[in-house]
C-alpha cells in the first residue's frame, strides 16, 4: 500500500463512525463533487481500507492511495468521472 | 438482457442483532455497484411497522448479550439497522417489498409500516426477480 502526501480538495472525518458507515459518507461526497476533485476520508474502521479500494475499482473512480496515521487512516480517492 | 447484479434478501427475523447486518449488506452491496431487492415476511414486517424500531429484541439465544450489545452500540454511536438501510437506499438502488401473505394474516397495510417500504409484494414477484440474482441471503 502505497503512502500518499497530496492535499485533498476534500476531506471527512469518519472517524468512529463503523463499517460501512466511511465507506458510505466517501461515496456520498463522491457524488457532490466535481470531475477531478480528489477526496479524502478519516478512519477507524478497519474494513474501511480493504473496502474503498475496492468499491473505486467497481465504481470507476480513481483510488490515490492510504496513509496510515496514529490510530485511523486517510484513504484518498480521485473523481475521475 | 443486460443488468445490474443484484443481491436479494429475504428477511424473517426481527430482532435487532440480526437486523443489524441487514443494513450492513445493503449498504455494502449499493457500493459494490450491486443493486439490492429486500422481500420482508413475518417478523421482518413487524420489526419495520412504525415505532417498532426502539423495542426490538434481541434474539433469545442471544439475550443475555442484550444490555451489553445495546449500551456498546449507544456509546460507539452505531446507527440502528434503519439508518443504515435508509443510507443504502439514499445511495443506490435498494427496494424493499413487505410479503402480501403476511400484511393480510396480521391486518396490516402499506401505510403501517416505515417509509423505507416500497411496496406489497408476492412471493412469485421475489423469485423472479432473485433468480437473475448470484447473492440471495434468508436473514
Amino acid at each position: 500500500m502505497q503512502e500518499v502526501f497530496i492535499v485533498a480538495d476534500k476531506t471527512i472525518d469518519a472517524r468512529g463512525s463503523f463499517c460501512p458507515g466511511p465507506m458510505m459518507e466517501l461515496i456520498r461526497a463522491v457524488k457532490a463533487a466535481a470531475v477531478g476533485e480528489t477526496i479524502a476520508v478519516l478512519s477507524t474502521d478497519s474494513g474501511s481500507k480493504r473496502d474503498i479500494p475496492l468499491w473505486a475499482q467497481k465504481a470507476g473512480q480513481e483510488f490515490v492511495g492510504i496513509t496510515p496515521c496514529d490510530g485511523y487512516d486517510e484513504v484518498v480517492v480521485k473523481k475521475i468521472k | 438482457m443486460s443488468q445490474k447484479e443484484r443481491m436479494s434478501m429475504i428477511v424473517f427475523s426481527g430482532t435487532v442483532d440480526k437486523l443489524l447486518p441487514v443494513g450492513i449488506l445493503a449498504a455494502g452491496a449499493v457500493a459494490m455497484g450491486q443493486e439490492v431487492q429486500i422481500f420482508l415476511t413475518m417478523w421482518g414486517i413487524m420489526a419495520l411497522k412504525k415505532g417498532a424500531l426502539n423495542s426490538l429484541p434481541m434474539s433469545k439465544e442471544f439475550e443475555h448479550m442484550g444490555p451489553m450489545m445495546m449500551q456498546i452500540m449507544q456509546e460507539k454511536k452505531v446507527p440502528s439497522w434503519l439508518d443504515t438501510l435508509r443510507t443504502a437506499k439514499e445511495l443506490g438502488d435498494v427496494k424493499v417489498y413487505a410479503c402480501g401473505m403476511t400484511m393480510d394474516l396480521f391486518g396490516l397495510k402499506l401505510e403501517d409500516l416505515e417509509d423505507v417500504v416500497d411496496g406489497i409484494a408476492g412471493v412469485g414477484e421475489f423469485i423472479d426477480y432473485a433468480k437473475e440474482g448470484k447473492i440471495t441471503l434468508f436473514v
